[in-house]
């Protein structure tokens, strides 16, 4: 009767249904900076051909990590970028990074325009990041999210760019360490098992100047064509090593050095994986080894650079003792590095705990070329700005911005939001001023730390700065990971975000313990004075006498006898 | 000849009955503890570097547990600060137990639930009692039934009564015992063990009245729980004593081990932790000799054989694919201009969406025409207009 059933059945022959492609590619990026310190920048990129939204429902997923994929398609999510950054980033010491990111953690999303509560939608998808990241990202709420005008056009393909459908939040107080490196390895096709990947140890990683990993999620163009999109995710983790701190003050690096650990395979679904080392500086004063032959040029930054090039996927990249350690020796430390053309700073100023003043100052290096930055501040409600006392001045003479966009704070709702379309003259510093009263908070709205301050997150500084080779506009070329980000539809110019410090700012604090204090003295006033006054009323008073001496207790004993009246 | 087989039956009789015994009775056992699943509330409860034992407290006891089988999924893990990647830490992301840096706690796979401000009076309870917003994730969330056990550990500065959390708020032994009464009448768990490490810890588990549940203290009421030992390079205290003897007790402990509670309870005598232990048993219906170390720090799947055979043959149903929508005419999508300098000077401000009139304005205006018609009078409108 079994086999009776399984004849009634159809016979079950499964056409393979053409699965949608996906694609994974991994790459280092190496550069020795000029301080002596190493910069390692990683990139794996995932791209599938799928469609997240519409309408059907993607159960199989191969490459692309499940929970990103059911976070894409449950709060149709256009574009998403998150970061979490360990350090800040020093653009004069060392240039410039190919992925920016602000201290602290930094979430910006655009949304589809199928949405129509985007501000429950972004609340809930913060919620669900927060587990999928192991962070505090449920602590961003209206009072940090802002709504850019201007800043952060998507990064992916697409004409629609309906701001209503933007958000942008920052954390500058978030940490980062082992567990949101966890999960982050975790999204990876071989894990951090194989690839690039082993190198990642959390015990070296967050020994740096600076470490910082992120997630990005955009749809891109499938061919050069661009008529289908797939859907990209890129997962970069760049890391700046001391040179005093991990490499004990001697100019040689060598992956077992940085990571504690070589290289064995490269990951067996990538299809390319690749190290780049950046030896356009001192071609001469490097000694690479194991040697290689492969040399590529890519035009990164405005500049174009050579790379050595080791390919994974190659056997004999290995050696004979399979693994791959590479060295990196400096033979002499002479030597400029090229000062990048645009840098920014911001401090506050002022003294006490009433008003202040923030400084931002832009940096033009360029020696005869003037290019337009557009300035991003979003400061948090409890620094009220006073925007009659907004300033810019380049070189002594106001620089009038030639747009801004300004939205007021609400207390405990909103934070400011101001942008502005600022030209930086050639060659000169910009700095824009404006002043800010502190606010006294409510005593359950301090943290329970209030005595280290408070935070306000880092300005954006989006720009076009000029190019001294030609940029390559082609999208669809066959170009390194790290040098394709960024869009890039002129040849003159190349697209830069710089972020500011954050800043730390002290709000009054009052005493915590006052509330303690005061109910003990008043308890205690209320407890002298109503207690005595109520033993007054309600107390009767009886004369009492004192009981006699002795001697006149004996006298009247004998008097008794002798039948007389007592003293 | 007879005999032989008379008492080769006898004996194969009293085998067989011997042997159905003794099966029965581990049986018996195997099915005794009542749980199904395992879950793990951990939880520091302090701020600031030196308070970095009780990150190294809880962080041991959440590599035992994850060492004996609970799985992230099952593990809330509640950290007041952060240490292992905090700038004083000498060694960051490493979170050290012994000196000497001999063990890692910290680990390399480690997924802290709740961290930094997130650690609060409020978000534990809601934890233990289920009443989370709609929206938090699920690694944050305690979704055991009525066949979990639970293990719970506290660690921090505490008192007579209550326990502090982050150097600004309490927990109260009151609101404790409640949140486990609640527990108890939603089904949220089959047996509870508490452990507590505080100074005066005793008094945290005064106060229960649900029952199933198990207590453990470091130090009984009006008792400091003393700190192990410094690190000289670290510069603080790395670990609690009761702890440390406590994860000294647990690296013996393997996911097959026998050990019952009774062990636990003679963990860290007066001699090496200078303050008394103390444990409470008696909301606990079982008998704590019977009860095995791995029900609540392990996760001992019970595996039971059948011997039915299903079928898996079903015919696997093909899911169509959809044709490619239709259009032959897609349009040719491009980057956006990610600075689009000319588009931005001459953007219109947003067309702000009407707002009826606020309260002030409203009632300002409700004035003025109240005014205006008590003084004119409806009838010389005409003459006003």
């Amino acid at each position: 009767h079994y086999a009776a059933a399984q004849k009634q059945a159809e016979p079950a022959v499964l056409q393979p249904t053409p699965q949608p492609k996906d694609d994974f590619q991994e790459e280092l990026v190496v550069r020795p900076l000029h301080s002596g310190d190493i910069y390692a920048s990683f990139q794996f990129r995932t791209l599938w051909e799928t469609d997240f939204m519409r309408g059907n429902k993607v159960s199989h997923y191969r490459l692309f990590p499940k929970s990103l994929g059911q976070v894409i398609s449950k709060f149709s999510v256009r574009e998403l970028h998150i970061s979490f950054t360990q350090g800040y980033w020093r653009t004069m010491q060392w240039g410039q990074p190919y992925l920016p990111s602000p201290p602290g953690a930094e979430l910006w999303v655009w949304f589809q325009d199928s949405v129509t509560d985007v501000d429950a939608t972004w609340k809930e998808l913060t919620n669900v990041l927060s587990g999928i990241f192991c962070a505090s990202l449920n602590f961003i709420d209206s009072t940090n999210t802002v709504q850019p005008s201007a800043s952060f056009k998507p990064l992916g393909i697409g004409n629609v760019t309906d701001h209503r459908f933007l958000r942008y939040a920052t954390l500058p107080r978030e940490i980062v360490c082992t567990e949101n490196l966890t999960p982050w390895k975790k999204l990876l096709p071989c894990g951090s098992k194989a690839g690039l990947a082993v190198l990642l140890k959390s015990e070296k990683l967050f020994h740096s100047s600076f470490h910082s990993q992120a997630v990005h999620i955009r749809p891109v163009c499938q061919d050069w064509q661009c008529k289908t999109t797939s859907w990209e995710l890129r997962q970069t983790l760049n890391v700046v090593f001391d040179l005093h701190n991990s490499g004990q003050g001697k100019r040689e690096w060598s992956l077992f050095k940085m990571f504690s650990r070589t290289l064995t395979e490269a990951c067996p679904l990538a299809s390319s994986s690749k190290i780049y080392i950046d030896i356009t500086d001192n071609p001469e004063q490097f000694e690479l080894s194991p040697a290689t032959s492969l040399l590529s040029q890519a035009m990164v930054l405005g500049d174009r650079r050579t790379f050595s090039v080791y390919d994974l996927t190659q056997q004999d990249t290995f050696g004979s003792v399979r693994s791959l350690n590479l060295l990196i020796r400096w033979k002499s430390t002479e030597g400029d590095m090229l000062r990048p053309l645009l840098h920014a700073e911001r401090y506050v100023a002022g003294y006490g705990l009433q008003t202040g003043e923030i400084h931002t100052l832009m940096y033009n290096h360029h020696p005869y070329r003037s290019f337009p930055v557009l300035l991003l501040d979003s400061v948090p409600w409890y620094l009220r700005l006073y925007i009659h006392t907004l300033t810019v001045t380049s070189k002594g003479k106001d620089n009038k911005p030639s747009y801004i966009h300004y939205q007021p704070s609400k207390d405990r709702v909103r934070p400011h939001l101001l942008e502005m379309l600022v030209q930086l003259p050639p060659n000169s510093v910009t700095e824009v001023t404006v002043q800010f009263e502190r606010a006294l908070l409510k005593w359950t709205e301090y943290t329970p730390d209030p005595n280290h301050g408070f935070y306000v997150g880092s300005s954006v500084i989006s720009s076009l700065v000029p190019s001294t080779v030609a940029m390559d506009t082609n999208s669809t070329r066959e170009r390194p990971l790290f040098s394709s980000f960024f869009p890039c539809k002129e040849e003159s110019s190349y697209f830069v975000r710089v972020y500011t410090e954050p800043l730390l700012v002290n709000l009054p604090t009052p005493d915590f313990s006052m509330p303690y204090n005061v109910i003990c003295l008043t308890c205690t006033v209320v407890a002298v004075g109503y207690g005595s006054l109520y033993n007054l009323l309600t107390r009767s008073f009886q004369i009492e006498e004192p009981s006699p001496g002795l001697a006149k207790r004996i006298a009247n004993v004998i008097r008794k006898m002798r039948g007389v009246p007592p003293l | 000849f007879t005999l032989s087989i008379y008492l080769s039956i006898y004996l194969s009789i009293y085998l067989s009955i011997y042997l159905s015994v003794c099966l029965s009775d581990s049986a018996g056992q195997f099915f005794s503890s009542g749980h199904t699943n395992n879950w793990a509330v951990l939880v520091c409860t302090s701020r600031f570097w030196f308070n970095y034992r009780h990150v190294a407290n809880t962080l041991s006891v959440y590599r035992s547990v994850k060492r004996l089988g609970i799985p992230d999924s099952h593990i809330v893990l509640m950290l007041a600060d952060d240490m292992a990647c905090n700038h004083r830490n000498p060694k960051p992301a490493t979170v050290f137990s012994h000196k000497n840096m001999e063990l890692n706690v910290y680990g390399d796979d480690v997924e802290v639930d709740y961290r930094g401000y997130e650690v609060t009076v409020e978000n534990f309870l809601r934890v233990l009692t289920g009443r989370l917003p709609p929206s938090t994730p699920r690694s944050k969330r305690l979704l055991s039934d009525d066949r979990s056990n639970i293990l719970i550990y506290l660690t921090g500065h505490g008192g007579n009564g209550f326990l502090k959390f982050q150097d600004s708020e309490e927990i109260s032994n009151v609101e404790l015992a409640d949140a486990f009464e609640q527990m108890w009448q939603k089904r949220r768990y089959n047996e509870l063990l508490f452990i507590i490490d505080t100074c005066q810890g005793a008094s945290m588990y005064e106060r229960f009245y649900s029952p199933n549940l198990m207590a453990l203290a470091s130090s009984q009421v009006g008792e400091d729980s003393l700190s192990h030992q410094p690190d000289l390079a670290i510069g603080v205290h790395l670990m609690d004593r009761y702890t440390f003897y406590l994860l000294e007790f647990l690296e013996d402990i393997h996911p097959a081990s026998k050990a019952n509670m009774n062990d636990l309870f003679k963990v860290c005598p007066k001699s090496q932790c200078v303050s008394t232990p103390g444990h409470r048993t008696d909301l606990f219906l079982r008998d704590p000799g019977s009860v095995l170390i791995t029900d609540f720090f392990g996760s001992v799947r019970k595996v039971e054989i059948t011997t039915e055979a299903i079928d898996l043959t079903d015919p696997i149903k093909e899911v169509e694919e959809r044709p490619a929508n239709g259009d032959v005419h897609k349009e040719m999508h491009s980057y956006v201009d990610q600075l689009p300098v000319s588009e931005i000077i001459h953007q219109k401000p947003k067309q702000k969406d009407w707002h009826p009139p606020d309260g002030f304005i409203l009632g300002l205006w409700t004035l003025i025409l109240l005014v205006f018609f008590q003084t004119y009078g409806v009838k010389h409108l005409r003459h006003i207009f």
